[in-house]
């Protein structure tokens, strides 16, 4: 853990052959290091979560479309999130995050009560100060002054406290590098020619490995079925050309459905944006290829550390570390044998 | 759902109600385990989703799969003894330890098959050769392995097949070793943090173990004339266990706690004590002046043998459960990751 092995592997020489399946590192061609040799481009989600409502759409389409059961109707009372989190039969789960922070550009204790919304309804596009129809976020030439650091307290004037909700719809990740397809002992999981991970439910014998092998606690059993399920990427839908239940229905395009690389660049490009328009917490997560996973064929734009989110800040794919264990393994196996030897030679008289 | 309870003192657990600040349940989680214990490490600041785990913890029932990683290492342990017993001409360790390994490794199979969501298709375990598997390896292992115990079985009780038989308990032995470890590799192979972490270390505390419980069943049951190899073996296999485990446990940071809280510490606790002392038992029991007849001479030893195979039993399921505590906790696995990420920052 503390000896930083994620460099060493990456650094053994230059670019790999696309052809080989590798344990860990930047893996360029996904799909053809499984065996397709003529693989569409990889594809993937980028969610923006932040410009997610929070309106579960997407919870909904992907139930609808891939007849997911349901996954127990309780209240939780920690907020409007009763979903919980990603199992067996929740496959996307928007997570719901109160913070007593502004976003971004945002100023507390304006009064509005002289404001006509009519009058400005009818100005709209007119001016920079009111932007058109399909404008989502300020240029960043409009951006409030001061809108970075100083001037934005989180207490108004009239002493109220500032809220902001963080809102992000999680999904499989659909890892470069995936732990549950790695340790899948029957093949029941396979890489699409798409780069995504599917199980083939007529193979699976629920053995379970794959749920504590995941990283991001993703894939689980399904209890009265005893095989495991997860998101499909919409397999079914992307072979003729659809995109997946959840990007479809997501009315804000906060879920974003496309070839992995133009994801990465619209998502290296939005934050750019966020970042001028200052939101400083927007980062990426999961879309770098040097990260313990090779990088997730779903990544998200967040606007807090990770584990905020219920995702781990960090992962490692735990196939990384499989050849030392097995190594250790061996040496484990020698030393019993030789114990066992040592235990029937006679000592000399 | 509400969580407050009415009390001689008062109401506890209250909501905030209009008072609520916003986030204040958010985020952070003080929610602490265990009476009276102090924790290792101190509380460590982090942020979590509502307290709620990172990971989905191991869908796998404790007495199947625990079960199971401890018959497997007593019949790899028992495999090599009866290899032992056989060529130097210890028939009664021999017959013990051959039906001993038969029965084990199938009654664990048994585990195995039963803690399958669909026990039905356990053959699609060997539907294809995958070494990033160890689940599949094993599945491969076991399936040459559980054979050639009942062979070496059969043929001893049947007293006809000697050459078959002869192989077939060399073979065992030549496997035993890598069932009773490659368990570990099972294991660790996952994202549980406290399994994983130790993957330098538990295979030798696995196999420290299944030669203790190998030696456990040798000593219960066999004549003292034909258990000297089981005694040193039962001493050599607890100081295995028990120093790797401790090595382990320094070794691995955060990821060592579960190990010292609540039922998984109870049963290491039980598991150290029942091992060390079986093996002074074991000690003591060999260096007792020759085999005495009757109850009173074998009493040591039949209590040395039933400590250490109760021993090897409780550390299995210790650290099973120690396992799955840490999978439920998000502190185990965003700690040491934020740790980490700040090493790499420099």
């Amino acid at each position: 853990m503390t000896e930083g092995k994620t460099t060493a592997v990456n650094a053994a020489g230059g670019d790999p052959p696309p052809s080989r399946k590798l344990f860990s590192g930047p893996q360029p061609n996904v799909a053809q290091a499984a065996g397709y040799p003529d693989a569409p481009p990889r594809m993937g989600f980028f969610t923006d979560t932040s410009v997610c409502i929070g309106c579960k759409a997407c919870e909904v389409a992907c139930k609808e479309w891939n007849s997911v059961p349901e996954d127990g109707l309780e209240l939780t009372g920690m907020s409007y999130d009763n979903t919980q989190g990603l199992g067996a039969d929740t496959w996307r789960h928007v997570a719901f995050i109160e913070q007593r922070k502004p976003l971004g550009g945002q100023e507390p204790g304006v009064d509005h009560s002289g404001f006509d919304v009519f009058e400005a309804a009818r100005n709209l596009g007119s001016s920079p100060a009111s932007p058109g129809p399909g404008a989502t976020a300020p240029s960043p030439e409009s951006a409030p002054a001061g809108a970075p650091a100083g001037s934005i307290s989180p207490v108004s004037p009239d002493g109220r406290t500032e809220l902001r909700w963080l809102m992000s719809s999680d999904v499989c990740k659909h890892c470069t590098h995936a732990a549950c397809l790695d340790v899948c002992p029957t093949g029941a999981l396979f890489r699409t020619e798409f780069g995504t991970v599917v199980v083939q439910e007529d193979v699976c014998n629920g053995c379970g490995y794959c749920v504590p092998a995941c990283p991001y606690g993703v894939i689980d059993q399904r209890k009265e079925d005893g095989r495991v399920w997860k998101c499909t990427l919409c397999y079914d839908r992307l072979g003729v050309g659809m995109e997946p239940a959840c990007a479809k229905s997501c009315p804000t395009d906060s879920i974003q459905f496309g070839p992995l690389e133009e994801l990465r660049e619209r998502a290296a490009a939005r934050v750019a944006q966020l970042h001028a328009a200052g939101v400083t917490d927007a980062r990426l997560y999961g879309e770098s290829p040097d990260d313990g996973v090779g990088g997730d064929g779903a990544f998200f734009l967040l606007l807090d550390e990770p584990e905020v989110y219920g995702l781990p800040p960090d992962p490692v794919v735990t196939t990384r570390d499989l050849p030392a264990m097995w190594k250790h393994a061996a040496m484990a196996a020698a030393s019993l044998a030789a114990l066992g030897f040592a235990s029937f030679v006679r000592r000399p008289r | 759902m509400s969580e407050s309870d009415v009390t001689r003192k008062g109401v506890e657990g209250a909501r905030p109600g209009r008072e609520a600040l916003t986030g204040a349940r958010a985020g952070r989680r003080r929610r602490r385990r265990g009476r009276g214990e102090q924790p290792v490490v101190p509380d460590a600041r982090f942020s979590s989703y509502y307290g709620k785990p990172v990971l989905n913890k191991p869908t796998w029932k404790p007495l199947d799969i625990a079960g199971y990683l401890y018959l497997g290492g007593l019949a790899g342990g028992a495999s090599l003894l009866a290899a032992g017993a056989h060529a130097t001409g210890r028939p009664d360790l021999a017959r013990v330890t051959k039906l001993g390994a038969a029965g084990a490794i199938t009654v664990s199979l048994g585990a195995l098959v039963h803690d399958l969501g669909r026990p039905a298709r356990f053959i699609n375990m060997l539907r294809v050769v995958k070494p990033t598997s160890p689940m599949n390896m094993g599945s491969w292992l076991l399936a040459g392995y559980a054979p050639l115990t009942m062979a070496a079985a059969a043929a001893d009780v049947a007293g006809r097949y000697r050459l078959v038989g002869a192989g077939a308990t060399a073979a065992a032995a030549a496997l035993g070793p890598a069932v009773a470890t490659y368990t570990a590799v099972l294991l660790s192979d996952t994202a549980v943090p406290s399994w994983h972490e130790g993957y330098r270390e538990l295979p030798f505390v696995f196999a420290g173990s299944g030669a203790s419980a190998a030696a456990g069943l040798a000593l219960a049951f066999v004549p003292a004339a034909q258990a000297g190899p089981a005694r040193r073996m039962a001493v050599l296999g607890a100081a295995l266990e028990l120093g790797a485990f401790q090595l382990m446990k320094r070794h691995i940071g955060l990821a060592a706690e579960p190990f010292e809280q609540g039922r998984p510490h109870k049963l290491l606790r039980a598991a150290e004590m029942l091992t060390a002392g079986g093996a002074a038992l074991a000690a003591y029991a060999g260096a007792g002046a020759g085999p005495r007849a009757g109850w009173r001479g074998r009493a040591p030893a039949v209590a040395a043998g039933l400590a250490l195979l109760t021993g090897s039993a409780a550390l299995r399921f210790g650290v099973f459960h120690a396992g799955v505590h840490s999978a439920e906790d998000p502190k185990y696995t965003v700690v040491p990751q934020r740790e980490r990420m700040r090493a790499r920052a420099g």
